[in-house]
């Protein structure tokens, strides 16, 4: 993974002088707190309804050991010894003190981590592929484009008061989107052209929130070392020209809707000429540099004779093989996931123990690295297939090898209303009850992959709109209703689900689903998938279901 | 007097900013003229070296191009500091239409901006009066290098890096 130089490393020390200066500022009063939010969101602090909240960087969600120990450690010193691991690659605090960030920023800045940009109205932390750089089928690694992202978004002095957030996110796999990038403000596919050289496909305008919305192709190939110029270009005219007036309507999206794609992409060509071929244009001796930080490990050949033995011998192990283990482009090596998606666990929450089991588990089977997945689990990219049983057996002891990856319970959640100020409802007991009720394993593999995401309000910080079925916490009247739709699809085939109907009080919500899928089950072709089938008999069967009258 | 902060030292700030709907009667000593009134009244204002233009953040600078070389002074407001329109106003004017003149942040503008904005340009801040000037002047190097290339650094980090 990226290392800092001197001179990465001075900018982020900077920042937390910089930072603690803000503090001092606003605890002796000469900082007013409406100025200081701001600056304070820029640098991950938010204050929630019980407690501040410090959202962390993990750039494109690789994280060290070393980097895991210290979250740890920082969790039990500074906070209720455990910590969060959001649907952006992050990882959040729910309960430090703002007196103590700065000293909690010098910690982290001390093994290469910070909080920049994690909130606030600017360019925020670039994501990508949890699997980038270990399957065969992607075009190239993209995360040296995502550090070159990184270090070009980091502070930059034109577009740090935006008229409102912005992500950009990254994939590099043909049929495949890990990323989701159609449903973020800028979407980055690598490709290559006929000629063979490397390039990305732009989308820009895609998001969730309260309008979601699929991004659209702005350019079919942009060579790589435009790459930065044409970023600059798409953030000035939508500097420029996003609505500042409505924080509702101040996202890109609302801007390219107005403006139609296409002329939003003819003002970005103008704004692009003035830039493109300067000093800002990307060398390949850049490139070439970045990429020497992302080279693959030592792999060694063992033999897998034993592995084989060890599925024949044990269905438990061979089904967690199946369910949580994928294939890397490495022969003798696999791409293990770890779920913390265990019942009765709010989904991405790990104590403080349990993070240091994982830092362990890095050192001793995946080259000291792991990956933060969107969908709130951990990922050890390079296990050596023989390794895997008794990879298995320590993830079994420490929780985290429910074999759930992909299926119902591994759903995705936000902190919801037992944490969030902005929330209209809690979603945590939604996620617990739900699991609950679907606890027979067998029955989850029969129904095959289902993302099933729930937020606790519009915001949308649990991706409800692009799960197969969404769950939207909503106030009604001061009190917590719940809104299901079907259909979303966060994937290449990128869908916004569509409501099924009127919101339904959390007592009710494991029979909804459970309508919902016995109605799939019915109406399922073979093996079909949730999202198929949906696709193929569309709403009106979940409906009638779901609000028959009980006679 | 108000205070200046211009090419990084403190001095007084003498010149006055005309409300959108002033006249040109009102024009007296060192002003700082509403984009609109300033553009009516541009061919008789040439050579008058005690007056400037300042720019609102909704509005744009592309219409002072062909007077770029006889302004004095362009002022840039932030209404809000989170507005963060000026940032590329004051970029398009130095890196596009090439004004050489001296570019000046008014409104609200504050200690924690001072960086980004000498960054995109400019060279003059007229600080929010209850900010503390001295701190403020602090801010202008709260970080000693940059990633991106930006007025202030024609070269961006990667094609400086040892």
């Amino acid at each position: 993974m990226y290392k800092y130089d001197d001179y990465d490393r001075k900018i982020v020390q900077e920042r937390v002088a910089q930072f603690r200066g803000q503090t001092e500022r606003f605890f002796d009063g000469t900082l007013g707190a409406d100025e200081y939010l701001p600056l304070r969101l820029q640098n991950g602090l938010y204050v929630q309804r019980h407690a501040p909240m410090l959202r962390v960087a993990v750039p494109y969600g690789m994280l060290s050991s070393t980097q895991l120990r210290t979250l740890a450690r920082v969790s039990r010193d500074y906070d209720k010894g455990y910590v969060h691991f959001t649907t952006r690659q992050n990882v959040q605090f729910n309960w430090p003190e703002i007196k103590d960030v700065p000293s909690i920023l010098e910690e982290l800045a001390e093994v290469e981590m910070h909080a920049i940009q994690t909130s606030g109205n600017c360019i925020r932390n670039t994501t990508t592929d949890q699997f980038a750089g270990v399957v065969e089928d992607e075009v190239l690694d993209p995360r040296p484009y995502c550090e070159i992202i990184r270090q070009w978004s980091t502070f930059h002095p034109e577009f740090a008061f935006l008229p409102r957030k912005f992500k950009i996110a990254v994939n590099s796999v043909p049929d495949v989107d890990r990323a989701a990038i159609l449903v973020h403000d800028i979407g980055l596919q690598i490709i290559k052209n006929e000629a063979g050289e490397v390039g990305f496909k732009v989308f820009v305008g895609g998001g969730l929130g309260r309008t979601p919305v699929i991004g659209s192709e702005i350019k079919a190939f942009l060579p790589e070392k435009h790459l930065l110029t044409y970023l600059d270009a798409i953030l000035r005219v939508y500097n420029l020209n996003g609505r500042r007036d409505n924080k509702y309507k101040a996202r890109i999206k609302i801007l390219v809707k107005a403006m139609t794609p296409s002329v939003f992409a003819e003002a970005v060509e103008k704004e692009w000429a003035h830039n493109k071929d300067s000093d800002a244009t990307l060398t390949s001796a850049e490139i070439d540099r970045v990429k020497t930080f992302f080279v693959a490990p030592d792999y060694v050949s063992v033999s897998n004779a034993e592995h084989e033995a060890q599925l024949a011998a044990n269905p438990e192990f061979a089904n967690w093989v199946k369910r949580n283990v994928n294939t890397h482009k490495q022969d003798g090596y696999a791409i293990v996931t770890l779920t913390l998606k265990k019942t009765g666990t709010p989904p991405g929450d790990a104590s403080d123990k349990q993070v240091e089991i994982i830092a362990n588990l890095a050192d001793k089977y995946s080259f000291g690295e792991v990956r933060v997945a969107h969908d709130q689990n951990i990922v050890l990219a390079d296990v050596q297939q023989a390794r895997l049983y008794e990879l298995w057996q320590e993830a079994k002891l420490a929780g985290f090898a429910t074999a759930n990856l992909g299926m119902l319970t591994d759903m995705i959640c936000c902190p919801g209303g037992d944490f969030c100020g902005l929330a209209n409802a809690k979603s945590i007991p939604v996620a617990e009850q739900i699991q609950l009720r679907f606890d027979d394993l067998d029955y989850l593999y029969d129904l095959g992959e289902l993302e099933l995401n729930i937020s606790g309000c519009m915001n949308a910080c649990g991706h409800h709109h692009i799960g197969n079925i969404g769950i939207l916490g909503v106030d009604k009247r001061g009190e917590e209703f719940y809104q299901v739709s079907l259909g979303g699809d966060s994937g290449k085939n990128a869908a916004i689900g569509k409501i099924l109907g009127p919101s339904f009080a959390r007592n009710d919500m494991p029979d909804v689903i459970e309508k919902i899928i016995n109605v799939f089950v019915e109406n399922r072709h073979d093996d079909e998938l949730f999202i198929d089938t949906y696709r193929r008999i569309g709403m009106d069967l979940f409906k009638e279901r779901v609000y028959a009258k009980a006679d | 007097m108000p205070k200046l902060i211009k090419n990084a030292t403190i001095i007084d700030n003498e010149w006055l900013t005309l409300e959108k709907d002033a006249t040109i009667d009102a024009v007296t000593g060192k002003a700082l003229l509403p984009l609109a009134l300033y553009l009516e009244n541009a061919a008789a204002l040439s050579d008058n070296s005690n007056v400037g233009v300042w720019i609102d953040s909704d509005e744009r600078a592309d219409a002072l191009e062909p007077h770029l070389n006889n302004i004095a002074v362009i002022a840039i407001n932030f209404p809000k500091f989170v507005d963060g329109r000026g940032y590329s106003i004051a970029r398009i004017l130095r890196d596009q239409l090439g004004y050489q003149g001296e570019l000046r942040a008014i409104g609200d503008v504050l200690h924690d901006q001072m960086f980004y904005l000498k960054r995109c340009g400019f060279d003059a801040f007229a600080v929010r009066e209850d900010t503390a000037t001295e701190a403020a002047l602090a801010g202008l190097s709260d970080f000693s290098n940059s990633y991106q290339c930006a007025v202030d650094e024609p070269k961006p980090m990667f094609r400086r890096r040892g």
